[in-house]
């Protein structure tokens, strides 16, 4: 499922206008997901407030975010573009990569309540598609 | 037997008595064909699904949208049995119409996008999206218990 010219712009497009909203994405994208699949809190048990919307959530969102943009600028090499997030996450984090899809369905769920006129199904196709590789490049070093 | 606390019960009721169904089933069911257009199998007969322009101006998938729903309306008013209320859908999804039961994780995807769409963040909280995502699963799991 590679990216065409036509997804990569619609990717393009569409995060320029997530940029105004960055902080508030990345802390609702993390606190919904904390709450509705709470298995995922076993991966920051060591936090001292798992609240929606804590600090701690918040801060943390803002780094999901930005991982987010980056892998965007380098969406036309996400697997090495990726490579040194992918070896945080293989060797130190060690996310199960099945979170990668609960955490992209929370950012979905949350760009459709902040974009409603935006995130239109062809967007959300492209946007879908988009994270669907960053999942694949962040677990390039998994095994 | 699924547990249901009150708060999970005032959720998904809030959500149902929120919906317009018309609306929100040719949404949920158009988005599905169109993020996985692989989806689309099951609709050979629906006429013009060439583009996403077709798939959401389609009157035949707007209309089946609208029938989703109301069958989940369903689960709605037997949420203490959805298992044995959906046996029959669950036959039907089987053996008449060979539906892979991952579509109905897809779907139930699409149909949170399009409901969340229609709110803010502080209408679809977390709590209440955890309370529409275990009640999803319940119909999700129902709808795929009489495979064999």
């Amino acid at each position: 499922m590679t990216l065409s010219a036509k997804d990569k712009a619609a990717v393009k497009g569409f995060m320029s206008k997530m940029k105004s909203r960055s902080e508030e994405i990345g802390a609702e994208t993390l606190s919904r997901m904390l709450v509705v699949y709470p298995q995922t809190k076993s991966y920051f048990a060591h936090w001292p407030d798992l609240a929606p919307g804590s600090a701690p959530v918040r801060e943390h969102g803002v780094i999901f975010i930005n991982g987010v943009y980056e892998a965007a600028d380098k969406i036309d090499d996400l697997k090495n573009g990726l490579l040194t997030l992918s070896e945080l996450h293989a060797f130190m984090l060690r996310v199960d990569p099945v979170n990668f899809k609960i955490f992209i369905h929370c950012m979905l769920v949350v760009l459709a309540m902040l974009f409603p006129e935006d995130f239109t199904p062809q967007v959300h196709l492209a946007v879908d598609k988009f994270l669907a590789q960053v999942a694949l490049a962040l677990a390039e070093k998994y095994r | 037997m699924v547990e249901w606390t009150d708060s999970e019960r005032e959720y998904i009721n809030i959500i149902f008595s929120n919906m317009d169904y018309d609306d929100i089933g040719p949404k949920a069911l158009a988005r599905c064909l169109i993020v996985y257009p692989w989806t689309q199998r099951y609709f050979g007969g629906f006429g013009n699904l060439y583009n996403a322009d077709a798939i959401m101006a389609n009157p035949m998938i707007a209309a089946h949208g609208t029938k989703i729903l109301h069958g989940m309306d369903r689960a709605l008013k037997n949420m203490d049995d959805i298992k044995n209320t959906y046996a029959t859908l669950s036959e039907l999804h089987s053996e008449k119409l060979h539906v892979d039961p991952d579509n109905f994780r897809l779907l139930g995807d699409c149909l949170t996008v399009v409901i969340a769409g229609k709110m803010t963040v502080k209408e679809f909280t977390p709590d209440m999206q955890a309370a529409w995502r275990k009640f999803l699963s319940v119909v999700v799991a129902a709808l795929g218990k009489q495979y064999h």
